[in-house]
């Protein structure tokens, strides 16, 4: 199986995911906490951008509320844990099946009603703002004044309860995205892979094909949410605390967003070259903030949106379409384009 | 015995009147505000995701005036509507029409990044606090029989009213009017007959921005503002919009009314932090059984 | 023999406008039947009707002896019927090769021999040297044996091919001709086709159905239906024949 997922793979190409995975893993032994706090950021806008990608880059369903699946994600592992003691790993099967369920809902209401394109996106903030407004008023998770989870000091890492250093946090996103990454690689090559692309492209040839557009669409959308609900876990056990006004806040659905769609919507590497790009300049533009003495709420969205808009303005690919090019990764035009 | 309805705690019939009108003269700004967003979709094919967020900055020019200059928003609306037209004309030829062929997910997204860009510019310059228009007649009501009305929501509806008319009138009878229907009806033919397409977009554009502007206006004395009512109202506009039928006038008034009561009557009823969710409840039945809105067409 | 297709009373209303009457006839197995009549005359409506894009105000589809009316095009589909657009439609971002594995993932699940069966039919269509190039980057009559390719690839029990001819030189037209013929002499393929261009139909039409506003005015082979006299007047008026 393993040589199948490799087939075509330019050797250029493995190599060099190679050292960078290779990297990754060791860069915890040189770094400061601050920097890897930085990294585990990006990792988890990586994963959570290639768990959006399978929905809106491979199947073509732009998703602007997965802020929802995060916080359903993250208050189900939190609540099992906080009040039943039971431990993130078992929990996350909560999560994934509540994630799943609501992807479904939203699914099932718009496929089966015809629903697509931007309404379907608006269905998607719908949702995830009457989720903000529901847990806002529901006292058995906190309301609006938040689910606090026990903090534990740094002193032992529990991987089974997940409290512990950053590094250990480190480790547990790398490995979410390396698993993300081959998963999205894998399917690309499949038959839903295929399938999804050609949604994408042109639902009527699709359909003309033998493809079940509705069964294939919310394939991609349960998994999709499923996903995300993973990195909601984490989200929970990492920052300790849930408030539904942040979690399921319009602000974070539209950061999921921006790592893709400056990398490259539709590709296997954009999100990951996206998350990187960005929250790397994201951070830049703060320290020079900081140095500069100068403390402005919301420059950095201005610079985010800034980011947003020449870029589908100018590269509406993204930018690893254009770099792996230059990097001489290129097949044949082969690669997925950007989404109808 | 005075009637009364009971859904939790028991409300009296009068109180309830009185939440449904104030709902509904609100709903018809909110109508107002989405009149245009359903014309410039209808014709640009453009979903405008910046909406709600141009109607804040018409709102926070609307209070800098009022703050500084004394001047009363409901009159202002004018000045208002032509800044936010220019504002909106630009936008169109410089950020849109260049990319008119692109795929609807990148426009969408562009102006998304508008949208992201503008509100915390807004942030930034105005902090995030609320910000609030009181006007001399701001604690005036008109009676009617047992029903009690804001002064300045009943100003307000009324002007939205004329606004809406004004925007029939000239989509009925103006030329310009005309020239902006046929683009909507058939893109290619316009371009035929001679018409400048692309002016008429950045025009539409510009118009739907005036409108909103002037809703904005108007939404001041309603509401305060802050920066995050943007993102707020666009989506309300959405709902409002997709409810009534996208590209009807009739229907974004309706639907603006409709979402206005329903808001007003769930504040009341249940409690006013969760007022968003009917309107999201509504589009959801909506989208359940009737897709293409009151007013639409059934897509073929 | 039992016909593979039979479509039979259809009709089927716009908001007012009659686009089929009553049509009814038949594809036996294993023959190839043009579909032919002026512009609005129904035929690209009653491939839609039969492909499963639209259902029929009334009538019924039979397919190999199966009701198919009111299913969706994707059951048509894997129920047996391959068809293209007038209008092509290849999935641009996609290379010709993984067009074409998405038609043939129909036939075969497995993305390997999917790939198997792709590579042949492309090498039947001459665009072999294509395959790895973006489909947008094919030029219209390429994007035409695309769109036969990645319909023969599901490996239909009849293909519905809709103005496939349009826009080709007459070289390629001819190897296009061929092709068919070889495909209906080797594997039997049934083919209903809608063609303006009479020169293809003659050559490959073992029967034709004409169709005018809507309802069939003859039917026969090829020489019977040029010769009645009801054609001449649809296609050339009324005076002057």
């Amino acid at each position: 199986m393993m040589a199948r997922l490799l087939a075509d793979v330019p050797a250029r190409a493995l190599v060099m995911l190679g050292v960078f995975f290779a990297a990754l893993c060791v860069i915890p032994l040189f770094a400061n906490d601050y920097f890897i706090t930085v990294l585990i950021l990006i990792l988890y806008f990586a994963f959570v951008g290639q768990a959006w990608n399978i929905m809106t880059g491979f199947a073509g369903q732009l998703s602007l509320g997965h802020a929802l699946y995060v916080g359903l994600g993250a208050y189900a592992a939190a609540i099992l844990y906080v009040k039943f003691g039971i431990s993130p790993w078992i929990g996350l099967g909560a999560s994934i099946v509540i994630a799943a369920a609501a992807g479904a809902v939203i699914g099932f209401l718009a496929f089966r009603f015809g629903v697509g394109g931007v309404y379907f996106a608006i269905l998607t903030i719908a949702f995830a703002e009457c989720a903000r407004i529901g847990f806002d008023h529901w006292r058995w998770v906190g309301a609006a004044s938040g689910l606090f989870l026990p903090v534990a000091n740094y002193t032992q890492n529990d991987l089974w309860n997940l409290r512990g250093s950053p590094i250990m946090f480190y480790y547990v996103v790398l490995g979410m995205t390396v698993g993300a990454f081959v998963l999205c690689h894998a399917l690309l090559r499949s038959r839903v892979g295929y399938y999804w692309l050609a949604i994408r492209e042109s639902p009527e040839a699709a359909q003309a094909l033998g493809i079940d557009i509705f069964r294939y669409k919310m394939y991609a959308v349960v998994l999709s949410a499923a996903m995300t609900s993973l990195s909601g876990v984490l989200f929970a056990f990492y920052y300790n605390n849930l408030f539904p006004e942040q979690v399921f806040h319009i602000s974070r659905s539209i950061e999921f967003i921006l790592g893709p769609i400056i990398g490259g919507i539709g590709t296997l590497f954009g999100p990951i070259v996206g998350a990187f790009v960005l929250t790397t300049l994201g951070e830049s533009v703060e320290e020079v903030m900081r140095a500069l003495g100068i403390d402005i709420p919301g420059i950095k969205q201005v610079f985010y949106g800034i980011c947003l808009l020449l870029v589908v303005m100018f590269l509406p690919d993204g930018i690893w379409p254009p770099l792996r090019k230059r990097l001489g990764l290129d097949r044949k035009p082969r690669t997925p384009g950007k989404p109808k | 015995m005075r009637p009364e309805f009971c859904w939790g705690s028991c409300v009296p019939l009068e109180v309830i009147l009185n939440v449904a009108a104030s709902g509904l003269l609100t709903g018809l700004v909110y109508g107002l505000t989405s009149d245009w967003l359903s014309v410039i979709f209808g014709v640009v094919r453009v979903v405008n995701f910046a909406h709600g967020e141009m109607m804040t900055i018409a709102m926070y020019l609307a209070v800098i005036l009022f703050s500084y200059y004394k001047l009363d928003p409901l009159l202002m609306m004018v000045p208002i509507a032509v800044v936010l037209f220019v504002f909106g004309y630009a936008i169109q030829h410089v950020l849109i029409t260049p990319f008119i062929n692109r795929p609807e997910h990148s426009q969408f997204i562009l102006l998304v990044a508008i949208a992201i860009i503008m509100v915390n510019v807004l942030l930034i310059v105005f902090g995030p606090d609320a910000k609030s228009v009181q006007p001399a007649y701001a604690f005036d009501s008109f009676q009617i029989g047992t029903l009690i009305l804001d002064a300045t929501k009943v100003y307000a509806a009324a002007a939205a009213i004329i606004v809406a008319a004004a925007l029939f009138g000239f989509f009925r009878f103006t030329l310009v009017g005309k020239a902006i229907r046929a683009c909507a009806d058939n893109y290619a033919g316009a371009l035929v007959v001679g018409l400048d397409v692309k002016r008429l977009y950045a025009l539409t554009f510009g118009l739907g921005a005036a409108c909103v502007g002037a809703a904005g206006s108007m939404m001041t004395l309603l509401v305060d503002v802050t920066p995050p009512l943007g993102p707020a109202y666009t989506l309300l506009a959405f709902v409002i919009v997709i409810t009534g039928g996208l590209g009807s006038m009739m229907g974004a008034l309706v639907g603006g009314v409709l979402i206005g009561v329903t808001e007003a009557l769930g504040g009341l009823l249940f409690t006013p932090s969760a007022k968003s969710m009917f309107a999201f409840g509504l589009l959801v039945l909506i989208l359940l059984f009737r897709p293409q809105g009151i007013f639409g067409k059934r897509p073929t | 023999m039992t016909a593979m297709l039979e479509v039979a009373g259809v009709s089927k209303n716009f908001s007012g406008l009659r686009a089929l009457q009553e049509v009814s006839f038949n594809v036996p197995q294993g023959e190839i039947v043009g579909l032919i009549g002026p512009n609005g005359a129904g035929k690209t409506t009653c491939f839609n009707l039969i492909a499963g894009v639209f259902r029929a105000d009334q009538g019924q589809v039979t397919l190999g002896g199966q009701r198919i009316d009111g299913w969706r095009a994707d059951q048509v589909c894997r129920a047996g019927i391959g068809r293209t657009f007038q209008l092509v439609k290849p999935f641009a971002g996609l290379s010709v090769l993984e067009n074409v594995i998405v038609g043939a993932l129909k036939a075969a699940p497995k993305v390997g021999a999917a790939r198997d069966i792709a590579e042949s039919v492309i090498e039947q269509l001459g665009l072999g040297a294509k395959r790895d190039d973006a489909a947008s980057s094919l030029t219209l009559p390429e994007r035409k044996r695309l769109e036969v390719a990645r319909a023969l690839a599901t490996q239909p029990r009849i293909l519905l091919l809709d103005e496939v001819m349009a826009g080709l030189r007459p070289t390629e037209m001819d190897q296009m001709v061929k092709l068919f013929r070889e495909l209906n002499a080797k594997t039997g393929l049934t083919i209903l086709l809608i063609e303006h261009v009479m020169r293809a139909v003659m050559a490959l039409s073992n029967r034709i159905v004409v169709l005018h506003h809507g309802q069939v005015i003859s039917a026969g082979t090829p020489a019977q239906v040029t010769q009645d006299p009801a054609v001449l007047e649809c296609y050339l008026g009324e005076e002057g024949v």
